[in-house]
């Protein structure tokens, strides 16, 4: 075997982690691409921006205040106790909830683009046949933007892989419940385990690469040689 | 209240629509105008596609639009043919038409069969939409939003985006449909031809307003607002093809009123065929001229006489039996023949235009 038990565990924790996390944002995401792509509100640019903010700011900054906010004092630690999902931080559900937030645009942004794709006119036609507005997302929208949907969950489920300040901030190092993949290489390196860092960040590696060699290969328009 | 009434007000920046009309509750109206004169806004308003803040529609007595109303598109019984092909990507040509049929709710006057067959579509159905050619792709379109069957069907230029061969194709499939259904249709073109050769009605806008509005054969021949369909103004006129000349290729076109000869285009005696006769092909003489090499000589009576857009042109409107031709004519003649209404005249036909 040339990955230890714990490496093992991590790598489980991982993908479960990005999975669980993958799932969430698609219900939650599309809704939000969707109403970014068809409102006129005055909304649509802050709401936006704090989409994106993922994007720019530091992982440990947003994580700090993902920390504050999931504490006994924060907004989402009331929430979560009136839930009896006490406590967040330092908790597999607590990491949950953070790489939802972190990962957020990586799944409305190729979403909206999708949307933006398909245009008013297939919603025209589908009223014009009697189709309401809900009707008509989920027959004619869902099966047009599968290519933007395909995009999405790979970017966000290879996003959550691949997040470390996030997770150092609001899970911390607990072995099975928040150490991930690239806590624990990082913590093969601190303990100058470069072997067992070699093997973890080189399925790491191709892990990334096979993501964006399918993301590739799935685009309707990949001009294939 | 059989009818449809409609009455829109909406302004865009560089656009402003201001109608008021009443449509016919059946046949073919054609909407006709420049692009830009507000042709496709209308539909889309009617349709529900574009909500005009002042507005009220009655369709047929029930209100889709006014005040405090507001009917959605997917809950207004009509079908809906958009200028490019409008078809779903992801669904074959029979996933198409099905699509509108399994949400109808009106109760089905036109089957799938019938649309299909009216079409002529059947063998296209397992296609995927995306491997139709334009032609085809629109044919399924018009099958798609007839096998909804709606109660009113708008067509906003299905045949612009098709090159003539491809038009040729789809004519004949919207006469039968004008024949054959009894659903009221509205029809947005810009082409002469189209609308002479299938409306009944004839709506014509100009910068959002509403110019013109009747009976297609009445409209056209309004002396006091000649109606330029095309390249000059004319007549359309609803002739059956009566007998046919093979030896010098001509055939014998009856209309209401008299008959004039024609190139033999080919149909059999007894067919009906709209034609054409431009105000430049039809000259008037006092006397019966015993010879001349126009074939067409029919007497006429004048019924006006008004201004052409020339200063030394004028439009004579003469009556054969019921029908009205137009002859443009130079005031000089006009004054020369001392032509005035009541007078007894022969009217020369030149040619005869076929729609095509």
């Amino acid at each position: 075997m040339l990955l230890s038990g714990s490496d093992m565990q991590a790598i489980w924790l991982t993908v479960k982690l990005a999975s669980i996390v993958t799932v969430i944002l698609l219900l939650v995401g599309t809704p939000i691409a969707w109403w970014l792509v068809r409102t006129g509100s005055w909304w649509k640019g802050p709401v936006g921006a704090v989409v994106a903010l993922p994007l720019i700011l530091p992982p440990s900054v947003l994580g700090f205040y993902m920390l504050l906010a999931m504490g006994p004092a924060g907004p989402l630690g009331h929430l979560a106790r009136a839930l009896g999902v006490v406590p967040l931080p330092f908790t597999f559900w607590g990491l949950v909830l953070a790489s939802v937030f972190y990962s957020l645009p990586f799944m409305v942004q190729p979403l909206q683009n999708a949307f933006e794709a398909i245009g008013d006119r297939p919603l025209e036609v589908a009223a014009t046949l009697g189709a309401s507005p809900l009707d008509a997302f989920f027959s004619v929208v869902l099966p047009l933007a599968r290519p933007g949907f395909l995009t999405a969950g790979i970017m966000t489920f290879a996003h959550t892989v691949g997040e470390f300040g996030v997770v150092l901030m609001i899970g911390g190092n607990l072995p099975g419940v928040t150490r991930v993949v690239s806590v624990q290489i990082y913590d093969h390196v601190e303990a100058l385990e470069y072997g067992q860092a070699h093997r973890l960040a080189a399925v790491m590696l191709i892990f990334a690469f096979l993501v964006l060699l399918a993301l590739h290969a799935w685009r309707p328009d990949a001009k294939k040689g | 209240m059989e009818t449809i009434e409609v009455r829109f007000h909406l302004d865009w920046p560089g656009f402003s629509l201001d109608v008021d009309c009443v449509l016919p509750d059946r046949g073919v109206t054609a909407v006709f105008g420049h692009s830009g004169s507000g042709k496709t806004t209308l539909l889309r308003c009617i349709a529900g596609l574009e909500r005009a803040r002042q507005g009220f529609l009655s369709f047929k007595g029930e209100i889709w639009q006014d005040d405090t109303t507001w009917r959605p598109t997917h809950k207004r019984p009509l079908g809906y043919v958009f200028q490019e092909a409008s078809l779903f990507p992801h669904l074959t040509a029979l996933g198409n038409l099905r699509y509108g049929l399994r949400r109808a709710t009106t109760e089905h006057k036109v089957s799938l069969e019938q649309a299909v067959e009216l079409l002529g579509i059947g063998h296209l159905l397992d296609r995927e939409a995306v491997r139709l050619s334009g032609g085809e792709r629109q044919r399924v379109a018009i099958a798609r939003a007839l096998a909804v069957s709606p109660r009113l069907l708008l067509m906003d230029e299905p045949l612009a985006a098709l090159d003539l061969k491809r038009k040729q194709e789809i004519l004949p499939y919207l006469e039968r449909l004008h024949d054959e259904l009894e659903i009221p249709v509205l029809y947005v073109s810009h082409s002469p031809d189209e609308v002479a050769r299938l409306a009944d009605h004839l709506v014509a806008m100009k910068d959002g307003r509403i110019v013109a509005s009747g009976p297609l054969m009445e409209t056209l021949a309004r002396i006091d607002l000649p109606i330029r369909l095309g390249e000059d103004i004319g007549v359309v006129l609803d002739a059956v093809v009566g007998e046919r000349d093979e030896a010098w290729h001509l055939a014998r076109m009856d209309f209401q009123g008299g008959s004039l000869w024609a190139r033999d285009m080919g149909a059999a005696a007894g067919s009906r065929m709209r034609v054409r006769v431009l105000a430049r092909d039809v000259s008037l003489t006092r006397q019966l001229q015993a010879q001349t090499s126009i074939q067409n000589l029919l007497p006429a009576r004048v019924s006006a006489v008004a201004d052409d857009e020339h200063p030394g042109l004028a439009l004579v409107h003469v009556q054969v039996g019921p029908s009205i031709l137009i002859a443009r004519l130079a005031k000089r003649a006009v004054a020369a023949l001392d032509l005035s209404p009541g007078q007894e005249v022969w009217a020369q036909v030149k040619t005869v235009a076929f729609l095509e």
